[in-house]
């Protein structure tokens, strides 16, 4: 367990993070201002790398395909809400449950008809290939770098924008009471648009920014979908901070269980036991993590207050 | 709980009754699919009791999570770790040379219920979103240690030597044989399921799914109740497991997947919630939309996901739900069609402009509905001073049930 591995996982716990938590901000808007159960958040960042992937392919520079595709996932994301989703809040979570799992079925399979199954890539561009020495004799991707900066620009706006604007304002009154911010003259089926909006978009940009570092194939983001959340249950449903601060903690544990749990547990264990006990425990921890929070804090770590 | 039992009478023995609708459908859905094996000839006969085996297996499981959903309002993200576990322990079971029904079944329906009593013992503090989240983490945790089991496969997973013995001979070999103990089992659980809906324990179930403040003041206690239920849904899809891995011969951690999870709540809200013919059936439509879809193309998602939403929204029932629907339809009186009112209707939808397109297809879309809904309108509006009146009664009725109540538990008390 190498002084330079560990700070290398670290950034890559990170960077995890950081996606993790452009998921999960949507996930926690739209689940905290609406009540509503979206497990199509996952294919929506799914959706956002491939439309990256044809977007360079049509335009062939990196910069243009990623505001193309950003654009085609809002729009694509206002369509959704505009023939389905608009017409289930407020119903019952298992109908939200049944009709988004139907859209992941569709658009999973729909990609596949489309693009094929095989995983697709996308070039880094060259602006942000290479790497940069960290440490010495380490050396990190820029890219991966770009990441984490875009990552933490977009939550510090996000920030901004739901703490000092009047359209932030009304999305956190939404979180703790959509009901009353209804009643005082606010017209929440625009706000509830607006958020899902956004929601598609920040997943879609998430999307793209794997793009060039993961493969895009169809079920990518049925696993991001899990994660994210299990990121909002540890935050707190609503909370962008609590999302923030979660996404984080689950990129960090998860990338680190994954490369130190095995060696960690041989310290303690036969080797022999460490080598199968370990990779399970590594990918159980986040979840273990989960059920703790839940047990010790049953909303969350941040909730939104007011929320029965 | 000897103390809460003071809290409801125990319902009176009644009198053998005429079975319900809901039975004579559960009843004959049993007896379709006994005759299953006759309908089906030839080559395509094995293949189909195949089909009808997973039917049969999967309307158990549903049932299972049917008596979470339905009745305990408890919904389970995480129920397909039941199945993995009831297969694999059946299958560890075998694979050490101890694969008979009189081990293996109990080490099945045992497991099942000691993971269902572990996890439900945290999973049940917490309420709604939270509790499909645990009980879904606790699924992945399920699944994440099955792929670990490096001695019985890991993620390949396992393949039985065989299937379960009975008296040490392999008469669940036998497809027939096996699809008929499958049936029976699945009407075993049926009849199970419904008496203990049914029964006190159900009764308080329910009632602490429709308002548990008030079931806490007359004196229950909603955690062992929930834990009960989970356990007792744990171990029926247990049962669920151990039989489908027997038909397999094979068990993997994708049994546990999530969207297996996933599935089997399709699955029951296919079916429509609050009926037990409703998730049976909804496992056997799921089961064989997916068989039919998957031969017209292999792209069948892209069909069966819209059919999905498409019931959702438009029959939020399922398919429970309609029948139910029709027959409500069927008992209504008939409203005449005169001349004056159909003037009055006709006069209604041509004055007002369309105001948008979507309006405008919506109204052409979903005429019928749009014309009760303002005929609805108007009614309650004609109505209001009685709907009011209604509206204080109804307000008092539930002070008067909680008196009633209480004097018949004090009646019952001196006695």
């Amino acid at each position: 367990m190498s002084a330079s591995l560990f700070v290398v996982q670290l950034f890559n716990g990170l960077q995890l993070g950081i996606l993790l938590f452009l998921v999960a901000a949507g996930l926690t808007l739209v689940f905290g201002v609406m009540d509503f159960i979206n497990l199509a958040h996952g294919v929506q960042y799914m959706l956002g790398a491939y439309l990256a992937v044809m977007a360079y392919g049509i335009t062939g520079t990196f910069f243009l395909s990623v505001l193309l595709a950003l654009l085609a996932s809002l729009l694509f994301g206002l369509l959704l809400e505009l023939l389905v989703f608009r017409h289930l809040y407020g119903r019952d979570h298992l109908e939200q449950v049944l009709a988004t799992f139907g859209i992941i079925m569709l658009l999973n399979q729909g990609v596949k008809l489309l693009w094929g199954a095989a995983p697709l890539n996308m070039p880094i561009p060259d602006l942000l290939s290479g790497s940069v020495p960290l440490l010495e004799g380490l050396r990190y991707p820029v890219y991966r770098f770009a990441i984490i900066a875009a990552g933490v620009l977009v939550a510090a706006g996000l920030y901004l924008f739901v703490t000092s604007t009047r359209l932030g304002m009304l999305v956190r009154a939404g979180a703790t009471n959509a009901a009353m911010v209804s009643a005082l003259g606010v017209d929440i089926k625009r706000l509830f648009t607006v958020v899902f909006g956004f929601g598609a978009m920040l997943a879609g940009f998430a999307g793209v920014m794997v793009a060039p570092i993961l493969s895009v194939e169809p079920g990518m983001g049925d696993q991001i979908l899990i994660l994210a959340f299990v990121v909002i249950v540890i935050g707190g449903i609503g909370s962008i901070r609590g999302a923030f601060l979660a996404a984080v903690l689950v990129g960090v544990i998860d990338t680190l269980g994954r490369s130190f749990m095995t060696d960690v547990l041989r310290l303690v264990l036969a080797p022999t036991t460490a080598r199968v006990i370990g990779p399970a425990l590594a990918s159980m921890s986040i979840y273990l993590l989960m059920a703790i929070v839940l047990a010790i804090r049953p909303a969350g770590l941040f909730p939104a207050k007011g929320r029965a | 709980m000897p103390g809460a039992m003071r809290g409801i009478p125990a319902a009176a023995p009644s009198a053998p009754r005429a079975p319900s609708f809901d039975q004579c459908l559960a009843a004959s859905l049993f007896a379709l699919l006994a005759l299953l094996p006759l309908l089906s000839h030839g080559i395509a006969s094995s293949y189909s009791l195949l089909v009808g085996e997973r039917a049969v297996i999967f309307a158990i499981a549903a049932l299972s999570l049917e008596l979470l959903i339905g009745a305990g309002g408890l919904v389970s993200f995480g129920h397909a770790a039941f199945l993995g576990i009831g297969a694999y322990a059946a299958g560890i079971a075998a694979s050490h040379g101890l694969g008979t029904l009189c081990l293996a079944l109990p080490a099945a329906l045992a497991a099942s219920a000691v993971f269902a009593l572990a996890t439900g013992a945290i999973a049940v503090r917490t309420r709604g979103v939270y509790f499909i989240m645990i009980t879904l983490a606790f699924a992945q945790m399920a699944f994440f240690i099955a792929t670990s089991l490096a001695p019985y496969g890991g993620d390949d997973g396992l393949t039985w030597p065989t299937r379960t013995m009975v008296l040490g001979r392999p008469i669940l070999k036998d497809q027939l044989t096996f699809f008929y103990v499958c049936l029976a089992l699945l009407v075993a659980t049926y009849l199970g399921v419904s008496r203990l809906i049914a029964s006190r324990f159900g009764r308080v179930l329910r009632g602490l799914k429709d308002n548990e403040t008030r079931m806490q003041a007359i004196g229950f206690t909603p955690y062992l109740y929930r834990l009960t239920a989970y356990v007792i849904a744990g171990t029926l899809c247990g049962l669920a497991g151990f039989l489908l891995g027997n038909q397999a011969e094979f068990v993997s951690p994708a049994y546990m997947h999530w969207q297996r999870s996933g599935e089997l709540i399709i699955m029951v809200l296919l079916g429509g919630t609050g009926t037990l013919y409703g998730p049976m059936l909804g496992a056997l439509a799921f089961l064989l939309l997916e068989e039919a879809l998957s031969r017209l193309t292999e792209h069948w998602k892209v069909i069966l996901g819209p059919a999905l939403v498409l019931t959702a929204l438009f029959a939020s029932g399922g398919i429970a739900g309609a029948i139910a629907a029709c027959r409500r339809r069927r008992a209504a009186p008939r409203v005449p069609v005169t001349l004056p009112r159909l003037v009055h209707h006709l006069l209604d939808a041509g004055l007002e402009p369309a105001r948008s397109w979507r309006r405008a297809i919506r109204r052409r879309l979903l005429r019928p509905a749009h014309l009760f809904k303002r005929g609805a309108h108007r009614a309650r509006a004609a109505c209001e001073p009685a709907t009011l009146a209604l509206g204080r009664g109804l307000q008092a009725l539930p002070s008067l049930a909680e008196r009633g109540l209480k004097t018949s538990v004090e009646r019952w008390w001196r006695r």
